[in-house]
């Protein structure tokens, strides 16, 4: 009996430690991953993280210095920062959620449809995407935006439209080199629908570079949601974001600069996270293949 | 390398109809009566008419694209809708402190990026190594606006070492050139480190070392010049980034370039100029694409030849 149960507690041991060496080996994992999960769970519980609501005004106590009762000080109505900065998060991971999803759910079935149809289909897909693909995406961005309006939404809409084009044509070489492989060409000569393929044989394979392309494009979203926010095209305020914290704490520097630096290093942290997750994964894949 | 040449440039023309039918297309599909957003939320219906028939928007779809392409070819932007002026003129004013500021910004970026990723490489897991690339991957998730803000409030406000805003003295260009240099700076150290320690693996590397060559002429001549592709590479086709960057910094420095100009009229909702920054930004972005894609063939054989 005895003998089993060291055996079990020696098994488990070593797995834990092989959990340990995995985690070691994949430093960028790790270590990205860790800052995202922190992101999204601060996002989530900001409630009972901070005790300060992010709206509420105090105007007593407007732009004061860090102290024990506000960690990042106040902003200019008195509204506790590190609150604003904790709820930001929720925006943050809204933003990047939708928007990478949007450009997913538009630029894959485009590419794989190019990828798999080939000829004149492939040839106009792939030149629309050239077009979008030659706007610096800021300025397409902005340009969807002057004609939409700004807001939470439209903001999503004018991130997501130049993350399509990466998308296509990602997915477009995946299916490319996928389309070749013997258990694809099994699979038509089989008779398989042309769904069952595509669902069951492409994506299926294409998934682990699609998932490396979403974190390195979510942290150009969260840049380019801030820029535009900071410009004063996106979201507006009085929202947490924290672009939009940046664009009101302009106005104050050499009064307070913490109304900018911490909204500043919450949005570098976040996608110094994304960064190095996406490196690493990306290193991972490329060791397997 | 001549069908090369001549498919590339075949393209060109290509993709800016395409771009310019984009933006032609996105400006008259506001929502509502685009006239009247032009006019103004309280103009008259005589100004919404007059706005309309200025603009050619009672004209066919089809028409109004021949008028606009027309235009452009050239050299005819309209009239901006805040000033009155012609919008070449505005641009023209603007772009040569928008072109400043993109060179310098590369010029930095290549002059401090490039050694650093040669130094990454050669101390590979080094700590030279480590401290270029932390550099490196905190360089691409800065913010640049917020960069700026910082280093406007350290240097203009606190210290008073640099003007504070606009483009009044050639100190005026330091802060918005290393601002923006930030980005390209970190790309380029990450893709020379890359590409220097795959070239430092090849056969010729070892030979040469085999050679007794000294470590400066198999860095130098040997391993960088091969390394000088994917780095001519990023210079040319991460442009377009360079160029978004130089919007958002031109906001926070006040800077006159056609950055701020693009911003500025969003908010009055200046329609022309809008169209007409994105035409020219497109125009640059995609000239020097074509560009980067000749210099690399001329710098490799493999692609010229094909």
């Amino acid at each position: 009996m005895m003998s089993t149960l060291t055996a079990l507690s020696a098994r488990k041991k070593s797995r834990t430690a092989q959990v340990f060496r995995w985690l070691w080996r994949h430093a960028g994992i790790t270590f990205g991953g860790a800052i995202i999960a922190a992101i999204v769970i601060a996002g989530l519980l900001a409630p009972w993280i901070t005790g300060h609501a992010p709206y509420t005004q105090d105007l007593l106590n407007t732009l004061l210095s860090p102290s024990a009762n506000h960690l990042f000080g106040t902003d200019d109505y008195g509204r506790d920062i590190f609150a604003r900065v904790i709820y930001g998060a929720r925006i943050s991971i809204v933003e990047v959620v939708l928007s990478v999803g949007l450009a997913m759910l538009i630029g894959i079935p485009l590419g794989v449809i190019s990828g798999m149809a080939g000829r004149y289909i492939d040839l106009v897909i792939m030149w629309v995407m050239d077009m979008l693909f030659a706007f610096p995406g800021i300025v397409l961005a902005i340009l969807v935006v002057s004609i939409l309006g700004g807001g939470l939404i439209n903001l999503l809409i004018a991130i997501s439209l130049f993350a399509i084009p990466v998308y296509a044509r990602l997915s477009r070489n995946l299916t490319l080199g996928l389309k070749r492989m013997e258990y694809v060409e099994a699979a038509q000569a089989l008779g398989l629908s042309w769904y069952r393929i595509v669902v069951h044989y492409i994506l299926r394979n294409a998934v682990g570079p699609i998932i490396v392309q979403s974190t390195l494009t979510a942290g150009t979203v969260i840049l380019a949601a801030a820029s535009l926010s900071f410009l004063g095209l996106g979201v507006q305020p009085p929202m947490p974001e924290w672009g939009t914290m940046m664009s009101d704490g302009r106005n104050f520097l050499g009064i307070n600069i913490y109304l900018s630096l911490f909204p500043g290093l919450a949005i570098m942290l976040t996608v110094l996270g994304f960064n190095v997750l996406g490196d690493g994964l990306r290193d991972l894949l490329d060791k397997r293949s | 390398m001549k069908a090369y040449l001549a498919k590339k440039l075949l393209a060109f023309p290509v993709i800016l109809i395409g771009v310019s039918l984009l933006i032609f297309v996105s400006i008259r599909a506001l929502p509502g009566d685009p006239a009247r957003m032009m006019a103004g939320p309280e103009a008259t219906q005589e100004a919404v008419d007059h706005m309309r028939t200025r603009l050619g928007l009672d004209l066919p779809l089809v028409t109004q694209y021949a008028h606009f392409a027309r235009d452009v070819l050239h050299g005819n932007l309209g009239l901006s809708l805040q000033s009155q002026q012609p919008v070449t003129q505005e641009i023209g004013e603007r772009l040569p402190y928008t072109l400043a500021l993109a060179v310098l910004a590369y010029f930095l970026a290549i002059v401090i990026g490039v050694p650093a990723g040669m130094m990454g490489a050669i101390y590979r897991n080094r700590w030279p190594d480590y401290g270029v690339m932390l550099l490196a991957i905190a360089g691409a998730s800065v913010a640049n606006f917020w960069l700026g803000l910082m280093a406007m409030n350290t240097f203009s406000v606190e210290l008073g070492w640099l003007p504070l805003l606009g483009a009044s003295s050639w100190k005026s260009y330091i802060l918005p050139s290393v601002t923006l240099a930030v980005l390209p700076m970190a790309v380029m150290a990450r893709m020379t480190r890359s590409s220097m320690l795959d070239v430092l693996s090849e056969d010729y590397i070892r030979t040469a070392r085999a050679k007794g060559l000294s470590a400066m002429s198999i860095y130098c001549s040997h391993a960088f010049r091969n390394a000088l592709i994917p780095i001519v590479t990023i210079v040319a086709l991460n442009f377009g980034s360079l160029v978004g960057g130089a919007v958002v910094t031109e906001s926070v420095f006040n800077w006159p370039g056609i950055g701020r100009l693009l911003v500025d009229s969003v908010r009055y909702r200046d329609y022309p100029v809008i169209q007409g920054v994105a035409l020219v930004a497109v125009c640059g972005v995609v000239l020097m694409n074509l560009l980067g894609e000749l210099l690399i063939a001329l710098l490799n054989p493999k692609i010229r030849f094909e």
